[in-house]
């Protein structure tokens, strides 16, 4: 139905697509991958009328498309939904559906008949809300299905999913997939986009695989494995980080414990007092779903949130944690879930980002700067970090999210932290970038420091932890050792299984 | 990076206007001119210095005029009215200055109150008590306290030049001006200070004490602003409270904006910021000085050349940000 035919686009200095086709049927689920970086963002921004191909065309149904703007795209049937959602969510979600098309006679909107539209277009998206509700009061998965309403209700026949299911929880997800099928089912054309590839083995019908702005390979039907797909993005099979912790074993109260929390009470769970050891070396990963509490307890142990009770001991001694610098100053270090709001200084340099929090080990007297020292410092761990491109002057907001994620780490490096927090630390980051921050993890841990990393996927927490913590609903419903992990044991804690011992997923 | 390119526009608008304004006035290139110019120019530049420091930080203070009438009238109030000691009255006005700093710090970061509203209270508020405690009557040193005066009085020779002289306060930004770079560019504190600004949440995840930054700066801000009162009084020697140090706030932030000081914060350069100060005193000079342009339209000139400057500011961002977009 939509056909893209030799699209190349070049910025300066890089041919960011390079005489790419693709085309996507009616009734089909599409799944295009690649590392970030390879190009899919562009082909989408461009198939969405965001970007204009330096050559190449567009066919819709045969016959040319040109697009000037995202709504063009949106009237011919194209409708890309954001990885940022852009809900207004200060209004309700009839409103958001129909932004800017409501139904109205002069200058008054026809309320009745805007109910009726925004219903009818989420029943169409499998959403069983009242359109009065304020998108406020939505949880992410919600929200997200009512951006396909919005898309739905403007006749979409191709719909752009640009990595949906990375703020959702799995029961969420489902839904979503739930829906996607459905559409599908119904004749639309899906173009999915995600670096989780479980859901694409279940979801898409075809893959199209993108590197370097190139096309190199496609999958279909049952061929459609993890490996193969993972083979063809990277061009290698991807084995480094199979077995990373299995030589190590630490069991409980093999080594000295290096950050202990004590009856830790958030101010989000204050009924849930939270008791936690992390050994020196040891990497212990935290599961739960999507407002578990996990992110809180983070916070917490860092200082960010002030927690209502309970006390946090690094290496046998009592932190202050009333303030992120009394936690820094402890050797805690915290990468956060949203490097791009909390992490780094987007508009500085790599360089600027990496020596920002230990600043005053370069200075002399702890006070005046030392320039030289800190370029030296930077580059020093820019090279440790293995950040791409290896130019401490270049802004920060210009890597690429995986090499983002390496400055958001690698700035703590620098303070030889002994504990390190993660939230999220893959979050947005290709393949091989995965794999670079969990060898990373695993080389901070083998340097002796405490490692505690909430995640939301399964290959991470089963892969690059030695012990792993579910959290359900505030507190902690149980703990898996390396050889009791698996998929099915973390999601029975995670949904409140361990409690019912009934498995709802 | 971009800082030295704003620089050089608001330098090379500054030069522009010189040139133009020599050009259609015999009177501007003369000594007696130049030196007033350079002497109102330091006195502006260290309170436009101060308000660089809240904007640095993402805040805003517009009570910096108030601050200067307040402490500006405390003076003379204090020495002539009620004979208080020059060793007290000093120290006093300036701690003034400080304290009311800190208090608008505190309420910005403890109660979370929005800049803006904590500081156009305080240019009432202080407005009104320097009305209300001197009776709304004009204050002034009658020709006495020459001691302190010649603080702003002084004027250095230059050899070779017979009616020039440097004035004192150009001395006084010298020294203002250096601490704050030398804060700025190279101490610790100024590199957390500018980072607070730029993301105060990424800095706070990286274990900067951001709030202590953002009290220290509107501390830094009423200081200077008390300070320059203080000079301000020195300088002219008498004032009235209802309209002494009006609209200074608004020349303070728009020598800073035009300096190459962000309002999104993060960004600035003391530097900048005395060329700006400098650009808005030729400004009024060149309104008083040409002919045809009616001296009651000033703040209309004053406004337009500082929105022009904000546009070609803008127009620069969106081409590096096109930039940015367009390499991967």
């Amino acid at each position: 139905m939509l056909q893209a035919r030799n699209i190349v686009k070049r910025f300066p200095g890089v041919v960011a697509l390079d005489g790419v086709d693709l085309d996507v049927a009616a009734g089909e689920i599409l799944a295009v991958v690649g590392e970030n970086g390879a190009g899919k963002s562009t082909l989408m921004k461009i198939l969405a009328g965001d970007l204009r191909p330096d050559e190449g065309e567009l066919l819709l149904d045969g016959s040319p498309l040109r697009l000037r703007s995202p709504r063009d795209a949106m009237l011919a049937g194209v409708s890309l939904i954001h990885q940022e959602l852009s809900l207004a969510d200060n209004l309700d979600v009839g409103a958001n559906i129909l932004l800017g098309r409501e139904p109205r006679s002069g200058p008054f909107l026809r309320r009745a008949a805007a109910r009726a539209m925004a219903c009818a277009a989420l029943k169409s998206a499998g959403l069983d809300i009242d359109p009065d509700t304020p998108v406020a009061d939505l949880g992410m998965g919600s929200r997200q299905l009512v951006e396909i309403a919005k898309a739905l209700s403007v006749n979409a026949r191709v719909l752009i999913m640009d990595e949906p299911t990375s703020s959702l929880t799995a029961m969420e997800a489902d839904r979503l997939f739930e829906t996607i099928e459905r559409l599908r089912d119904q004749g639309t054309a899906v173009i999915y986009i995600s670096h989780r590839l479980g859901e694409i083995e279940r979801l898409a019908d075809r893959v199209e695989v993108l590197r370097d702005g190139s096309h190199v390979g496609s999958l279909v039907g049952a061929g459609i494995t993890r490996d193969a797909i993972v083979e063809r993005m990277v061009g290698r099979g991807l084995d480094r980080t199979q077995g990373l912790r299995s030589g190590i074993d630490i069991e409980a109260g093999s080594r000295a414990p290096m950050l202990e929390v004590r009856g830790l009470r958030t101010a989000r769970f204050p009924d849930f007092p939270i008791d936690l050891v992390v050994q020196q070396g040891e990497i212990v990963a935290m599961a739960g779903l999507v407002g578990a509490g996990r992110t809180e307890l983070l916070r917490a142990i860092f200082g960010i949130d002030r927690p209502v009770a309970g006390s946090i001991r690094v290496d046998g001694k009592d932190v202050a944690t009333r303030h992120p610098a009394n936690a820094a100053a402890a050797g805690i270090a915290f990468v956060p879930e949203d490097r791009k709001a909390d992490g780094l200084l987007l508009e500085e340099s790599t360089g600027e980002n990496m020596t920002l929090p230990s600043l005053a080990v370069h200075a002399r007297g702890g006070v005046f700067r030392r320039r030289h020292q800190e370029r030296d410092a930077a580059a020093g761990l820019i090279r440790r970090m293995d950040v791409r491109p290896d130019a401490p002057d270049l802004v920060a907001g210009g890597l690429s999210g995986g090499n983002q994620q390496k400055v958001a780490v690698g700035r703590w490096v620098g303070c030889e932290p002994r504990v390190v927090l993660l939230d999220e630390p893959t979050r947005g980051v290709d393949v091989a970038a995965k794999a670079e921050i969990h060898v990373l993890l695993d080389r901070l841990a083998r340097d002796g420091a405490a490692v505690l990393a909430a995640s939301s996927e399964m290959e991470e927490l089963l892969v690059v932890s030695d012990r792993v913590i579910v959290m359900h609903d505030g507190s902690i419903a149980g703990e898996l050792s390396r050889h009791e992990a698996s998929e099915a044991a973390i999601m029975t804690l995670a949904t409140g299984g361990g409690r019912e011992g009934a498995m709802s997923r | 990076m971009n800082g030295a390119k704003k620089i050089l526009g608001v330098f090379s608008l500054l030069l522009f206007t010189c040139v133009a304004t020599s050009a259609m006035s015999p009177y501007f290139l003369t000594a007696y001119n130049l030196e007033n110019l350079l002497r109102r120019t330091s006195l502006f530049g260290v309170i436009s210095i101060g308000a660089a420091f809240v904007i640095i930080v993402g805040g805003i203070d517009l009570s910096i005029g108030s601050v200067v009438a307040l402490v500006g009238c405390l003076l003379p109030w204090m020495l002539v009215e009620h004979g208080v000691s020059i060793w007290l009255a000093v120290p006093g006005v300036l701690g003034l200055g400080l304290v009311l700093g800190l208090c608008h710090g505190l309420l910005v970061q403890r109660l979370r109150l929005q800049p803006f509203i904590v500081t156009l209270c305080g240019l009432l508020i202080y407005r009104g008590l320097a009305r209300g405690i001197t009776g709304d009557q004009t204050v002034g040193f009658q020709n006495e306290f020459k001691g302190i005066r010649s603080l702003v009085k002084t004027r250095f020779p230059l050899p070779g030049f017979e009616d020039f002289a440097i004035p004192s306060t150009l001395v006084i930004l010298a020294v203002v001006s250096t601490l704050a770079i030398v804060f700025l560019r190279f101490t610790v504190w100024g590199r957390h200070l500018l980072a607070t600004g730029r993301n105060e949440s990424a800095a706070r995840h990286g274990g900067i004490r951001t709030d202590r930054y953002v009290v220290l700066a509107y501390v830094i801000c009423a200081g200077l602003a008390g300070f320059g009162g203080m000079l301000f009084i020195l300088d002219v020697g008498s004032a009235q409270p209802a309209d002494f140090g009006n609209f200074y706030e608004l020349f303070a932030i728009a020598a800073a904006v035009l300096g190459g000081c962000s309002l999104r914060g993060g960004e600035g350069s003391v530097i900048g910021v005395i060329i700006g100060a400098a650009l808005m005193q030729v400004l009024q000079n060149a309104i008083t000085l040409i002919d045809w342009i009616p001296d009651n339209i000033q703040y209309a000139v004053i406004g337009a050349v500082i929105i022009a400057g904000a546009i070609s500011d803008e127009g620069f961002r969106r081409i590096v940000s096109r930039r940015r977009l367009r390499s991967p």
